[in-house]
């Protein structure tokens, strides 16, 4: 041993007494051990850091030369469109990062109902990662209003105005949200403040907790398989290998420089996403006086405006808004209790029989069309569809525990494909 | 899994129809064609900065993006005498008063080409102004219907009129219906301007000598108007894309090696 390394050691030695870094760096990196099977879709955990970061640090940035005020904030971007160094940059980073974050984290959301990762013993993990779903949405609505243009303006108002449908404190409740009788420049202020500080907070606590309780029962595989169950004389699991570095560098590495050539393609060459990353109505001032001809929600919200839309009459003595209110939160909160709606025997879409595989194609369908339908105006043939495809975003929940249980399964292996 | 993805990939794509009451014209903005953006600038300067400022940008960033030394800018091109060449581009037009003329406060055009998704929309407007004698300013728009805003341009374009129009009919097979014995073209009288749009002619004719410019110069001149506001609308276009390609070179580069050294991490488990 070197005198360096000794030293280093040394170091190390007196640090470890005190904190255990060398204990957690193997815990969460060299000695956490994951299936070797992983494929393609287990890059989107990884991903959906990366662009928390990216948020994060870009974020930081704007907020240096951002005017929350409702005065300034409209030209205060075109200020840093315009007249701050690679403005332009930090300010499409954040954009398409926003985009780009919910792309990814649909994509998570998806592996981890196809090969079951929210059963049991992970739990804790798939409602951790619910919870960070729903702070990001709130986290996305917050920052929409920051640019301050007509879209923001109209959207916030719409949205806010949806608490004004719950009966007797709805409307001083969307008045309390505000702090105004509309969407004003008070709002705008107590937006920019839970959109920097506050769910940013929120997010990274729940995202530490989310990886803290993966590591703690480890990761689940495109099989399903309980790596933990096959262990070899050193009780480290057969078919598993250290994260670090054979993941982080093997796998996790090229995956983020394919990930940010696509996301630099769209930043550089096509940041407005041709309407729908960054809404044209939304280079004009935020204007009371000027309702956009339509009033659509960025695309990763317009699955659940669709479900809102959908409800289109009175039940029970409370209005059609209401409903809808209802049904979008019923539609974001239903997947919480996931886990305990599975009933299968089996984890991964591989060893589970045709009724998972039909419901888990008509859902992702039915959750495409919601999407379109939630960017264009309602026609009575539209909403009739959209009507249809909520039914089976909600049949593809509540069914679950009969047609998981009555469907015949296949067997699962002792040990892990490889890809 | 493949099934559901093979599924999946069915779904429609999704495409963004703007509405407009008439169709768009074509125009392929170009800018790297630095002589039709300093055109646009000047024709711009010259005739809609009194009531549509560009606030959003700088005099200089615009003078540097166009190559146009700032003397000459300031000379030609800054018609405020308090401005300095780092101002932004910003008018005295009271909101008031504009709101008394025009029946509106003219918007601010910095931002106008993304607003409307594109420079194509701004292009058509200034090529259908046509004389109705029921608006205050005798002049109507077949895209923006009422509009407040004069036919500023109407000295160099000229008095275009929206009247009824002899076309071809249709006949029951789709084509156009000709005279069974002499093969002539069959003609009948339209005056609807959308039904003549959608026959594939123009309701709009120029009256003759009523323009200083021909119409194909007119067209060049709204072709750079229209490239200009463009511009303007996202000034670090071209530095953006320029950066983008490099940015994207490296990352195609990069990932090569990336891909070879993760296989040397997972080939033992593979």
């Amino acid at each position: 041993m070197s005198a360096l390394q000794e030293s280093f050691k040394n170091v190390m030695d007196w640090v470890d007494a005190r904190l255990p870094v060398t204990e957690t760096y193997e815990k969460h990196m060299s000695k956490y051990y994951a299936p070797k099977n992983f494929n393609f879709w287990y890059l989107f955990g990884v991903l959906a850091t990366v662009v928390l970061v990216n948020q994060l640090l870009t974020g930081i940035w704007l907020t240096m030369s951002y005017v929350p005020t409702g005065d300034g904030a409209f030209a205060s971007i075109e200020y840093i469109m315009r007249d701050v160094e690679y403005g332009w940059m930090l300010r499409y980073m954040h954009s398409t990062g926003a985009s780009a974050f919910f792309f990814v984290v649909y994509l998570h959301m998806f592996r981890g109902l196809a090969y079951g990762s929210y059963q049991k013993p992970r739990e804790l993990i798939w409602i951790l990662g619910m919870l960070i779903y729903i702070a990001l949405m709130a986290e996305g609505f917050f920052g929409y209003l920051l640019p301050w243009g007509n879209m923001s303006y109209w959207a916030g108002q719409v949205i806010v105005s949806l608490a004004g449908a719950i009966p007797v404190v709805g409307d001083s409740l969307a008045t309390w949200v505000r702090g105004d009788f509309n969407i004003s420049g008070i709002t705008l202020n107590r937006f920019f403040a839970l959109h920097v500080v506050l769910i940013p907070l929120v997010l990274i606590v729940l995202v530490f907790l989310h990886i803290l309780a993966l590591h703690e029962v480890g990761s689940n595989n495109p099989d399903g398989i309980d790596i933990k169950k096959n262990l070899d004389a050193d009780g480290k699991p057969v078919d598993g290998v250290p994260f670090h570095p054979h993941y982080t560098i093997g796998h996790d590495l090229p995956g983020i420089v394919l990930f940010l050539f696509f996301f630099c393609g769209v930043m550089f060459f096509w940041p407005d996403g041709g309407g729908y990353f960054i809404e044209h109505p939304n280079y004009e001032p935020a204007n009371p006086l000027k309702t956009p001809e339509l009033i659509a929600p960025v695309w990763y919200y317009t699955p659940f405006y669709s479900m809102l839309r959908a409800a289109t009459f009175p039940l029970f003595g409370l209005d059609a808004k209401f409903w809808g209110l209802v049904v979008m939160a019923g539609a974001i909160a239903l997947p919480i209790v996931l886990p305990w709606l599975d009933r299968s025997p089996v984890r991964s879409i591989r060893y589970k029989g045709m009724g998972s595989k039909l419901f888990l194609a008509v859902f992702i369908v039915a959750f495409f069309i919601l999407g379109y339908l939630g960017t264009k105006h309602p026609t009575a043939e539209r909403t009739l569809v959209a009507q249809i495809c909520t039914a089976i975003y909600f049949g593809y929940f509540l069914l679950m525990p009969w047609y998981t249980k009555v469907e015949k399964t296949k067997p699962v292996p002792e040990r892990v494909t490889m890809p | 899994m493949r099934t559901l993805i093979a599924l999946l990939l069915f779904i429609p794509g999704v495409a963004l129809a703007a509405s407009s009451s008439i169709p768009l014209h074509d125009m392929e903005p170009d800018l790297d064609d630095k002589a039709s953006l300093q055109r646009g600038a000047q024709t711009y300067m010259n005739y809609c900065m009194g009531c549509h400022s560009l606030k959003y940008q700088r005099y200089q960033r615009t003078a540097d993006d166009l190559g146009i030394p700032h003397d000459l800018m300031m000379e030609h091109l800054v018609f405020d005498p308090d401005a300095s060449i780092g101002a932004l581009m910003e008018n005295t037009l009271s909101a008031d008063m504009a709101k008394q003329w025009f029946g509106a406060v003219p918007p601010d055009l910095t931002l106008y080409t993304a607003l409307k998704g594109g420079p194509e929309y701004f292009y058509t407007y200034m090529r259908t102004f046509y004389e109705d004698p029921t608006r205050p300013f005798g002049m109507n728009n077949l895209l923006f219907e009422n509009v407040g805003m004069p036919h500023v341009l109407l000295g160099l374009q000229g008095l275009q009129r929206k009247g009824c129009m002899q076309v071809p009919a249709v006949a029951p097979n789709g084509g156009e219906m000709r005279d069974p014995l002499t093969g002539e073209p069959i003609t009948e009288e339209v005056c609807d301007h959308q039904e003549i749009i959608s026959r594939g002619y123009n309701p709009l004719q120029l009256v003759e000598g009523t323009g200083e410019l021909t119409p194909e110069e007119y067209d060049q001149v709204v072709y750079d108007l229209a490239n200009f506001l463009y511009y303007t609308a996202d000034p670090s276009r071209q530095e953006r894309e320029r950066i983008g390609v490099f940015v994207l070179l490296f990352l195609a580069f990069f990932y090569v090696f990336t891909q070879l050294l993760g296989r040397e991490y997972t080939k033992e488990f593979h």
